[in-house]
């Protein structure tokens, strides 16, 4: 349902933004499917992380109580949304800076291109932010005549390849080596020839290329990974140093972030340190965390801007149920373990959110009718719940919008005729001893069950049910 | 309505009817190690965790602590390198040209080879330098420009846990967590030193 | 003591070995087993394609059913952990609390067939007889839906003349996932062929399970490739004895002739 109302929950608009994919998940995920070389990479990918996140996660001896106080403080921040806001902003305007409030993509995009107009750039770097990404904020920018230049390695390898992102911690997973060694040799001006496909040869070709627009960008925009209603600060959490430059060489910081990235105190971060790294890049810590509040005189931008969005996550915290996505710290360990994803990759799922968080958090930030295959991408194998370091029950969240999504018209008519048939027994025998001698017709289904016995064999159906057999040997009347 | 209202009314809208909230339980997590803050198994403990990722740990006496910034400068081949204004005079390295940072621009920064900064706190369970901007740490720029960075730990900013470093940070200033050089996993999953910020970090542990 | 099979649909209709084995299992080892006849499913695929409303009358019919009896088995994690997990939920989703608190009663009685015999029961020596190389696959609502844990393996170990094999990447799914298997046939089958890849590694004749539904995703794939290796219901191995071995149960238990 689309509500416009003022001041009623709204889902994200269509027509801006990445929330939405061109087709549904079946169709993008059999073409990925197709491509040999994606599954290599994402398959050595994801066994790689899953490895590295299981030792340091078994490293920490309090590792299920820091997930379930992740999980309660999530819980606690959600159900006080609105007055945490209202405290950040406080403590960040207190801290001279400025903050701003945007009801959607549309909104979010002007402000931030009417902020870096007011600048007087025509270039801004970029931190790596899935809040931008959401909106659309690069395409806005572009169509504004101002120059977005993803600054993150992975982002610049989506960019530089024209691509899209497919997972949410590392956007170029897809990509292995030599394919990001070609890039680099076709879009880097001045690139050395020479250049090999070794990881750090190709991580000093980036270092080269963007070390002039670092030091000569005069805006950068950044996202955040939380915020603390108490004391104003925003912190992101990064590896390579293209946030520190970001978040202190420009004069203008204009920081774009979900609402609910939003957490109510000082020591929780101590919590959300911890959980972050071990379950996203399978490290003890990443290399660099960089907190700021405000403006401080003398060190870093001294404009500094934070753009609150909603985007839909109204909506999204309107459903008792599915407000737990909102919980969501963008790890992507749901992603790193799922064997659906394994094997399609996340440009399947049409949205900036990939994977089973994607799969719950995409069609509730648009409304379900708009993702209505997302809920239905898993196997609801469970194993997102258990990596998830905030404890968001994925599977129960699959179920519950499946609930929500529209129904073809068949499928819901034999589901309430079986429903009706399973409730009275009779007919249920009569239909039990039916299917078995409708397999007599050989072991293949008609469309849509094909979709079953184009790979798989159907059991041979069994001479009897098991209760005949009960009413024949056990039954005492 | 303004956006800033609309949001807001959209969210109480979202709450309303949800049952009233209740103050977090406190949660059985860690609060603190089973160790002291400064504790020698801690400094043992910290310097393991920070060569694991490619750091280079020096354990030295206090009074070694100058001598020992040289011997790492001189041996990178730095020629000039940038301090901040209240690091130890005592710590200031002979042989190399000192700049002590007065709001010197970007340009001038990323000219220099190296740096040399005190530290706020450090955790020894994740190999974790904390940088708060402090007179003997600097603007955070001085700390990532250069290429190389000499930071100085003493044992009694060394503790065990995230959480014992969260409590003893100031709120409001600009803090870098600093583990390792600059890396990525942006290159199939696998860690890579040396990206964008200094690509060789030197951590002189004192005993004092 | 006396035991109420919930025998679950699947079970039931395509797959009665397995709960026949669950029966003559727990009758040798001195049980009473009683078949509640008015039983039907427990509206897992309902509520797992998105049909919590009509699944309704099916959680109430299940937990009327069953209401009377002390312990509950069934040969299934999946089926277990619909019950335990989903129909106090369904029942709550249509505002009937009062069918809510039955329904967690009687999950509160029900267990998959390895958690009735290692823990309410006490036993993993069932005196079976096996002799073939079998491989285990966890199938995942046992795994992570109702924490079976290493019982089955438990289990497993203490039958005689059995070869159990370690299955590679055992904790992935197979990719069956109820109607994810045809709405997504293609993810569904690509997780399969893993899945296979790895039980033909172990060089097993046997891949068992605690649920029929995984079973016969896994077993119907094999079946295609014609690959020789027969999946089996983890109650038909633990009810297999000396005696059992005859011609014809070797045909219907074992593997290749």
């Amino acid at each position: 349902m689309r509500r416009t109302f003022l001041g009623m929950p709204a889902t994200a608009p269509r027509g801006v933004g990445h929330l939405r994919g061109d087709e549904s998940f079946p169709a993008a995920a059999r073409k990925a499917l197709g491509d040999a070389q994606l599954r290599r990479n994402l398959r050595h990918a994801t066994t790689t992380i899953r490895a590295k996140s299981g030792a340091v996660i078994g490293e920490v001896p309090d590792w299920q109580e820091l997930r379930a106080a992740g999980r309660a403080i999530k819980s606690d921040t959600m159900a006080r949304l609105p007055e945490l806001l209202e405290q950040l902003e406080a403590a960040v305007t207190g801290a001279g800076g400025t903050v701003h409030w945007a009801t959607d993509a549309v909104q979010a995009n002007r402000i931030v291109t009417d902020l870096v107009r007011a600048a007087g750039a025509d270039r801004v770097m970029k931190v790596k932010s899935m809040a931008t990404q959401e909106i659309g904020l690069n395409e806005a920018l572009e169509a504004a005549g101002i120059e977005p230049v993803e600054t993150d390695l992975a982002e610049l390898i989506v960019q530089l390849g024209r691509d899209k992102p497919s997972h949410i911690l590392v956007p170029a997973i897809h990509r292995n080596r030599a394919e990001i060694r070609e890039i680099f040799l076709r879009e880097m001006p001045d690139v050395d020839a020479a250049l090999t496909d070794e990881p750090a040869a190709l991580a000093a070709a980036a270092r080269r290329h963007l070390r002039r627009t670092f030091l000569s960008t005069k805006v950068a925009v950044s996202g955040a990974n939380f915020a603390v209603a108490e004391t104003g600060a925003l912190a992101v959490v990064e590896s390579e140093g293209n946030g520190r430059m970001c978040l202190t060489l420009p004069e203008t910081l204009i920081t774009v972030m979900g609402v609910e990235k939003v957490i109510p105190t000082w020591d929780d971060l101590g919590v959300f340190l911890q959980l972050l790294p071990r379950a996203s890049t399978g490290e003890r810590m990443n290399p660099y965390t960089s907190m700021w509040t405000g403006v401080t005189p003398g060190d870093g931008p001294q404009q500094v801007h934070l753009v609150l969005l909603d985007n839909g996550r109204s909506a999204v915290l309107a459903d008792a149920v599915g407000r737990q996505a909102l919980h969501c710290i963008r790890c992507s360990a749901c992603l790193n373990v799922c064997p659906v994803y394994e094997r399609t990759g996340g440009h399947a799922y049409g949205s900036v959110y990939p994977g089973p968080i994607g799969a719950v958090l995409s069609p509730q930030l648009t409304g379900v009718a708009d993702n209505a295959s997302l809920p239905y991408a898993s196997s609801l194998c469970g194993a997102c719940y258990d990596a998830c370091p905030v404890m968001i029950n994925i599977p129960e969240l699959l179920v519950h919008l499946r609930s929500q999504a529209p129904h073809p018209r068949s499928e819901a008519i034999a589901m309430a005729a079986a429903a009706y048939t399973m409730d009275h027994p009779r007919l249920y025998a009569v239909a039990q001893r039916a299917a078995g001698l409708g397999r007599v017709a050989g072991p293949a289904l008609p469309p849509p069950l094909n979709g079953w016995t184009a790979s798989r064999d159907l059991p041979a159906a069994p001479p009897q049910t098991f209760r005949q057999w009960w009413s024949e040997n056990r039954s005492e009347s | 309505m303004n956006a800033r209202d609309t949001v807001l009314a959209r969210l109480r809208a979202a709450l309303a009817g949800a049952p009233p909230t209740v103050p977090v339980p406190p949660g059985e997590h860690r609060r603190q190690g089973d160790l002291p803050p400064g504790h020698p198994e801690l400094v043992d403990l910290l310097e393991h965790r920070l060569t694991d990722y490619r750091a280079e740990v020096h354990r030295v006496a206090e009074a070694a602590v100058a001598d020992t910034i040289a011997g790492i400068l001189t041996a990178a081949g730095a020629a000039a390198v940038v301090v901040p204004p209240g690091l130890p005079t005592e710590w200031r390295p002979g042989p190399v040209e000192v700049v002590v940072d007065d709001d010197l621009p970007a340009d001038r920064l990323a000219g220099l080879d190296g740096v040399v900064t005190a530290a706020a706190v450090a955790v020894a369970e994740t190999g974790t330098i904390v940088l708060d901007a402090a007179a003997d740490q600097g603007r955070r720029v001085i700390s990532l420009l250069p290429d190389l960075h000499v930071c100085v730990v003493r044992p009694d900013q060394v503790v065990a846990t995230v959480p014992e470093a969260v409590a003893r940070l100031t709120p409001g200033r600009p803090l870098t967590w600093i583990s390792g050089p600059s890396a990525t996993s942006d290159i199939e999953l696998n860690r890579v030193e040396g990206v964008h910020g200094p690509r060789r970090l030197h951590v002189v542990l004192t005993d004092g | 003591m006396r035991i109420a099979l919930f025998v679950t649909c699947l079970a039931d209709t395509l797959f009665p070995e397995a709960a026949k084995a669950t029966v003559r299992l727990l009758e040798r080892l001195g049980h009473q087993v009683v078949f509640p006849e008015d039983q039907t499913c427990c509206g897992q695929m309902h509520v797992n394609t998105g049909y919590p409303d009509e699944a309704l009358r099916l959680v109430r019919r299940h937990a009327r059913v069953f209401a009377p009896y002390d312990v509950v088995v069934a040969p299934s994690g999946s089926c277990v952990g619909s019950v335990r997990h989903q129909h106090a939920m369904v029942a709550r989703r249509a505002g009937d609390e009062r069918l809510a608190s039955r329904a967690e009663e009687v999950a509160g009685r029900t267990y998959e067939l390895s958690e009735l015999l290692v823990d309410v029961l006490g036993v993993t020596d069932v005196g079976a007889y096996y002799p073939h190389r079998v491989t285990y696959h966890p199938t995942c609502h046992s795994l992570r839906m109702i924490r079976v844990g290493d019982k089955p393996l438990r289990l497993l170990r203490e039958v005689r003349g059995l070869d159990l094999v370690e299955l590679p990447q055992a904790e992935q799914c197979c990719g069956f996932g109820g109607t994810f298997a045809v709405k997504n046939a293609d993810t569904s089958t690509a997780m399969l062929a893993d899945k296979m890849r790895n039980v033909l590694a172990t060089r097993a004749d046997v891949c068992t399970a605690g649920d029929a539904s995984c079973l016969m995703h896994i077993g119907g794939g094999l079946s295609r490739l014609r690959a020789g290796v027969r999946t089996v219901h983890l109650a038909e191995i633990l009810a297999a004895t000396e005696n059992t071995e005859t011609a014809g149960e070797r045909d219907r238990l074992g593997v290749r002739p």
